[in-house]
C-alpha cells in the first residue's frame, strides 16, 4: 500500500474542484472576466490521471474546458484565477482568459476557444520533438464535441503516417452545450475511428484513478517510443455547460443520478476503505487546498488591472513598432 | 413571443423578430430548414431558434455535430437540391473553420456552373464584443464575405429590419449571409409586418441631418444614434445611415448624403485595415470628393485581436464619446 498512488491522484483531483468552485464565486462577486467559463466539476478523474502519467517535459493544449488539465499539470491557481478575471497578474496578461490560457514554461502550449483547434498543434509540437531528438510527447486534450471535427482525424492520419509521440485525450463528459453524445454522432465508440488510424487506444470509463493512471502512463509511454496514442476518459459534466447555463435540456433526475458518479468521493471511500488515509487525513487535505484555492482567489481579486495600452503589445514581436492606435490615426489625420 | 399572428409589435426583441422571420417563412414555404448547433433542443446559444423545434419538428429544425465546414457545405447541396436552409454558425468567428464553403463553394457555384443553379440559402451567425469572449469569439469578419463575390450581405441593427431582411432573403435566388451581433438580441424596438421592410440595398436615413453624415450598421448604428443626440445638443446636425445589406450596398444613398452635408464618419465594430468602412470611405472619396470639407473618417476598432480583459474590450472598440469628439473634429 505504501507506493500508492492514491493521496497524490485524490489531492489532484480536489484541487481542480476546489479551484473551479473558486471560478465560480468569481463570477458570482462579479470579478471574472465575462460568463464564458466552462467548468470541469465531475470530470476530474481525466486530467488527473492523464497529467499525472505525463512526465515534466510533455506538453499539451487544452479545450475550452480546460482549467482542471492546467491544474493537474501544475499551473499557479493565483495566475490562472487572475488571468479568468482578465488581470495583469494573469498567464496572459489578462489577454486570453479562461478560454485561452497558457504557459509555456508548463509546457502548456494553449487552452482553445475553438473547439478542436488546438489538436494539430500536438502534431507539430511532436514533429519538432522527433526532428529536435527530445524526448517529449505532447497531448492534446478536447472534449467529445471535437471528435465530430475533421481537423481530428487529419490530425491523427499525421501522427500515425509519420510516427510521432502525441497522444489524443477525449474527456467525453456525454454533452457538446446541450446536445447529448446520442444526437451528435452515428456510432459511440470512439476507440474504433482512433484505431483505424493505428493509434493505441484505451477507454476509460470508470471511477478508479489509479487504475486509470496506470492504464494512460502506458499509453503515455508508448507515444514516447513513437507509437501514437488515443485516450477516452467517459465522464459527466456535473454542472452547466458555461456557467450561466442551467441545464434546461436534461432531466434534473438524470442530473442526481450521474453526480453520484463522483471520482473525488470514490477515490475518498478508496482511501479510507483500504487504510490508506483516515477521514480525518482527507479533512486536512481538503482543508489545506480550501485555504489554498481562498488565497489564490483573494490574489486574483487584488491583481491590478491592465493599462490600456497592452491592448496593443503582443501583437507582433517586440522587436516591431506597436500597432498604431486608432486614436493616433485619427487625430493625425484630422490636424492635417 | 406570446400571440404570433400579430402583425404589429410595440415592442420586441432582436431576438424575437429573427424568430418569428424564420416561423413565419416555415408556415409560408415547407422546404425551410434549419441546421446548426443547438438550434433545435436548447433553441440556439443566443436564443434565435427558441420553441422553433416544438413548432416545426426535428425533420425541420435539426441540432448538428460541432462540424461546421460540413453544416455550411452540407446546406449547399440541400439548397442545391430543393430546400432552403438556414444554417447556423454559433459565432462569426467560425468563418475561420467554414471559409472554403462559404467562399469557394457556396459562393462560386451559380457563376462556376454557368448559371444552371443557385444555391439559395441562409447562413446565420453572430460576431462583436461585449461579452469578454475574447480573440476567438468577438470578432466582427463581414469584410470576408463583402470581399467575396456571390454572396447578399445583411447586418440590421434593428428588430423591424432584421424581421424583414431575414424574411427577404429567405425568398430571394441568391445565398444570404446574415451576421447579428450578440449585444442586439436583447434590444427592443417596434415590428411592423405590412411593412413593405427593408429591401435588399436599401439604407434607411434614420436621422436627417445638414452637418456631418455617420454612416455605420449593426450594433454600432445604437452608437452613432446616441452620439448624434448629443452632438445636436452642441449644435451639429447629424445625418445617421443605416446600411443594413452589405451587398447589395445603397451606395446612391450614401453618395447623396456626404454630397449634402460634405463631411462624413464611417463607423463599424471590425478591424480598422481592409475593412467595409475601408471601401465605404473609398466610395465616398471617389465619388464625393469635389465638396469634402474633411478627409473621411474612419472609426472602428482597433487593429489588433480582441482581448479578455473587460477594462480593456470596453476602449477596443468605438465609444460614444469618441464617436462625439471625432465627428465635432471633422465639422470643425
Ligand atoms: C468550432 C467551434 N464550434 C462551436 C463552438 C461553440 N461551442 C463551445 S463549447 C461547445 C461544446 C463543446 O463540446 P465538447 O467538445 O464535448 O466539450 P465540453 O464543453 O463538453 O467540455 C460548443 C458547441 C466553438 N467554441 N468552436
Ligand atoms: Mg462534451
Amino acid at each position: 500500500m505504501s507506493n500508492t498512488l492514491l493521496p497524490k491522484l485524490y489531492k489532484t483531483m480536489k484541487r481542480i474542484r476546489t479551484f473551479e468552485e473558486r471560478v465560480s464565486e468569481l463570477f458570482i462577486k462579479g470579478e471574472s472576466a465575462g460568463t464564458m467559463l466552462h467548468l470541469s466539476i465531475g470530470e476530474e478523474l481525466g486530467p488527473a490521471c492523464v497529467g499525472t502519467a505525463m512526465q515534466e517535459n510533455d506538453t499539451f493544449t487544452t479545450h475550452h474546458r480546460g482549467h482542471g488539465i492546467f491544474v493537474a499539470r501544475g499551473g499557479d491557481p493565483n495566475r490562472m484565477l487572475a488571468e479568468i478575471a482578465g488581470k495583469k497578474d494573469g498567464y496572459c496578461k489578462g489577454k486570453g482568459g479562461s478560454m485561452h490560457i497558457a504557459d509555456m514554461t508548463l509546457g502548456h502550449l494553449g487552452a482553445n476557444a475553438i473547439v478542436g483547434g488546438g489538436i494539430p498543434t500536438v502534431v507539430g509540437a511532436a514533429m519538432s520533438y522527433k526532428y529536435l531528438k527530445q524526448e517529449r510527447v505532447s497531448v492534446a486534450f478536447f472534449g467529445d464535441g471535437a471528435m465530430q471535427q475533421g481537423i481530428l482525424y487529419e490530425s491523427m492520419n499525421m501522427a500515425s503516417l509519420w510516427k510521432l509521440p502525441v497522444v489524443f485525450c477525449c474527456i467525453n463528459n456525454q454533452y457538446g452545450m446541450g446536445t447529448k453524445i446520442e444526437n451528435a454522432v452515428g456510432v459511440k465508440d470512439f476507440s474504433k475511428r482512433a484505431e483505424s488510424f493505428g493509434l493505441n487506444t484505451l477507454h476509460i470509463n470508470d471511477l478508479d484513478v489509479e487504475s486509470a493512471y496506470h492504464k494512460s502512463k502506458e499509453i503515455i509511454d508508448s507515444a514516447r517510443k513513437f507509437k501514437p496514442g488515443f485516450i477516452e476518459i467517459e465522464c459527466y459534466r456535473f454542472y452547466g455547460h458555461a456557467r450561466m447555463d442551467k441545464s434546461p435540456y436534461r432531466d434534473e433526475s438524470e442530473e442526481s443520478e450521474k453526480r453520484k458518479l463522483d471520482p473525488i468521493s470514490f477515490a475518498s471511500n478508496q482511501m479510507i476503505k483500504n487504510n490508506i488515509l483516515d477521514e480525518a487525513d482527507i479533512k486536512k487535505i481538503d482543508n489545506d487546498i480550501m485555504i489554498e484555492m481562498d488565497k489564490a482567489m483573494e490574489f486574483a481579486i487584488n491583481s491590478p488591472i491592465n493599462e490600456e495600452t497592452e491592448i496593443f503589445k503582443d501583437v507582433y514581436s517586440e522587436n516591431d513598432p506597436l500597432p498604431v492606435s486608432l486614436d493616433e490615426k485619427i487625430n493625425k489625420i484630422l490636424n492635417n | 413571443m406570446s400571440n404570433l399572428n400579430q402583425n404589429y409589435f410595440e415592442k420586441i426583441t432582436y431576438r424575437d423578430a429573427l424568430r418569428l422571420a424564420m416561423h413565419d417563412a416555415m408556415q409560408e414555404d415547407k422546404n425551410i430548414i434549419i441546421m446548426g448547433e443547438d438550434v433545435a433542443n436548447y433553441g440556439g446559444a443566443y436564443g434565435a431558434t427558441k420553441d422553433l423545434l416544438k413548432l416545426f419538428g426535428k425533420e425541420r429544425v435539426i441540432d448538428t455535430p460541432i462540424s461546421e465546414p460540413a453544416i455550411v457545405g452540407a446546406a449547399v447541396g440541400a439548397a442545391m437540391s430543393g430546400l432552403r436552409p438556414v444554417a447556423e454558425l454559433m459565432y462569426v468567428d467560425f468563418f475561420g473553420m467554414s471559409m472554403d464553403q462559404i467562399a469557394n463553394q457556396l459562393a462560386k457555384i451559380r457563376y462556376m456552373f454557368g448559371g444552371q443553379i443557385s444555391a439559395p440559402m441562409v447562413l446565420r451567425t453572430q460576431g462583436g464584443t461585449g461579452r469578454s469572449g475574447g480573440a476567438q469569439h468577438s470578432q466582427s469578419l463581414e469584410s470576408w464575405i463583402m470581399h467575396t463575390p456571390g454572396l447578399f450581405l445583411s447586418m440590421p441593427a434593428k428588430p423591424n429590419d432584421a424581421y424583414h431582411l431575414l424574411r427577404h432573403a429567405l425568398k430571394i435566388d441568391n445565398p444570404t449571409i446574415f451576421i447579428e451581433h450578440k449585444l442586439l438580441y436583447n434590444t427592443t424596438g417596434t415590428l411592423d409586418k405590412n411593412d413593405i421592410g427593408a429591401p435588399f440595398g436599401k439604407a434607411n436615413i434614420l436621422r436627417k441631418g445638414k452637418d456631418v453624415s455617420i454612416i455605420s450598421y449593426s450594433r454600432m448604428i445604437n452608437y452613432a444614434e446616441k452620439a448624434a443626440e448629443i452632438l445636436e445638443k452642441e449644435n451639429i446636425s447629424a445625418e445617421v445611415i443605416d446600411l443594413r445589406t452589405l451587398y447589395p450596398l445603397d451606395r446612391e444613398t450614401i453618395i447623396t448624403s456626404v454630397n449634402k452635408t460634405k463631411r462624413a464618419l464611417v463607423l463599424s465594430e471590425s478591424y480598422y485595415t481592409s475593412s467595409v468602412p475601408s471601401e465605404i470611405t473609398s466610395i465616398i472619396f471617389e465619388n464625393c470628393y469635389k465638396v469634402l470639407k474633411k478627409p473621411v473618417i474612419r472609426y472602428t476598432a482597433e487593429d489588433t485581436p480582441v482581448p479578455v480583459a473587460p477594462n480593456l474590450e470596453k476602449n477596443y472598440i468605438p465609444t460614444i464619446e469618441k464617436i462625439v469628439e471625432y465627428t465635432k473634429k471633422v465639422c470643425n
